[in-house]
């Protein structure tokens, strides 16, 4: 289990390698990816401010990351989110999940990203020619964890 | 304790975050006073459907009491991933 709170870039190739490094037993790693899009509601963008609560930040990361551990018989887990200013185009986050079988690591990937959606302190600022909007969290985002209370997943 | 700001909380009330000393039991207590400051707070807590608030860096409810804690935190809805 890992969490990483960081301005730098990540590589995704490097961190499903170091994910499966010196072991045998890993029969499936799923990641997602969220990256800066260029355009919201109509309007072009060109960067986007992540803040985020440090302290607060691994600590509700650490919390969801355990959560899924706890669900699903998990053989690695990684999160990886940046803050700063992040260019149209560029990483967002990063969450990775390895399990002897495929369902565990899909349905826990999509879980922790579900919960650090609404959970994890980051704002989103978005800005282009138009000037700067802070982002509006989506009700969708809320319903979206509401699934998982309803599911029993040892 | 220490009161700290993101998002547009932060851009509204103009500090990231400042020492308070207060009398307030709970959280609601405490917005309250502060909306009574300024207008600049007042602004910031105008709509409390759209802000958060965690103490000691743990989410909670606004009318969670106070005693003992060292951090309040208020913000947005959370926006990341």
């Amino acid at each position: 289990m890992a969490v990483r709170v960081q301005a730098d870039d990540f590589d995704i190739g490097a961190e499903i390698a170091a994910m499966a490094a010196g072991r045998k037993d890993i029969g499936a790693i799923v990641t997602f990816s969220g990256l800066v899009r260029d355009m919201a509601n109509g309007q072009p963008i060109t960067t986007m401010a992540l803040e985020h609560y440090p302290g607060m930040t691994e600590k509700a990361l650490e919390k969801i990351e355990a959560e899924a551990n706890k669900r699903w018989d998990l053989q690695a887990s990684l999160i990886i989110h940046r803050y700063g200013p992040l260019d149209a185009g560029a990483n967002i986050v990063l969450v990775a999940t390895a399990s002897p079988h495929r369902q565990a690591a899909f349905e826990s990937a999509e879980f922790i990203m579900d919960y650090l959606k609404s959970r994890a302190p980051f704002w989103k600022k978005e800005s282009g020619a138009a000037g700067g909007n802070w982002v509006d969290a989506r009700d969708a985002d809320e319903t979206a964890i509401n699934r998982w209370d309803q599911t029993s997943k040892a | 304790m220490q009161v700290l700001y993101f998002a547009w909380l932060r851009e509204r009330i103009g500090i990231p975050k400042e020492q308070i000393e207060t009398n307030a039991a709970t959280v609601a207590e405490l917005v309250e006073e502060l909306r009574g400051r300024e207008e600049r707070y007042a602004l910031a807590f105008s709509d409390m459907a759209s802000v958060k608030v965690a103490v000691d860096q743990e989410l909670v409810d606004m009318d969670a009491p106070l005693k003992d804690v060292r951090e309040v935190a208020f913000f947005p809805p959370m926006t990341g991933g």
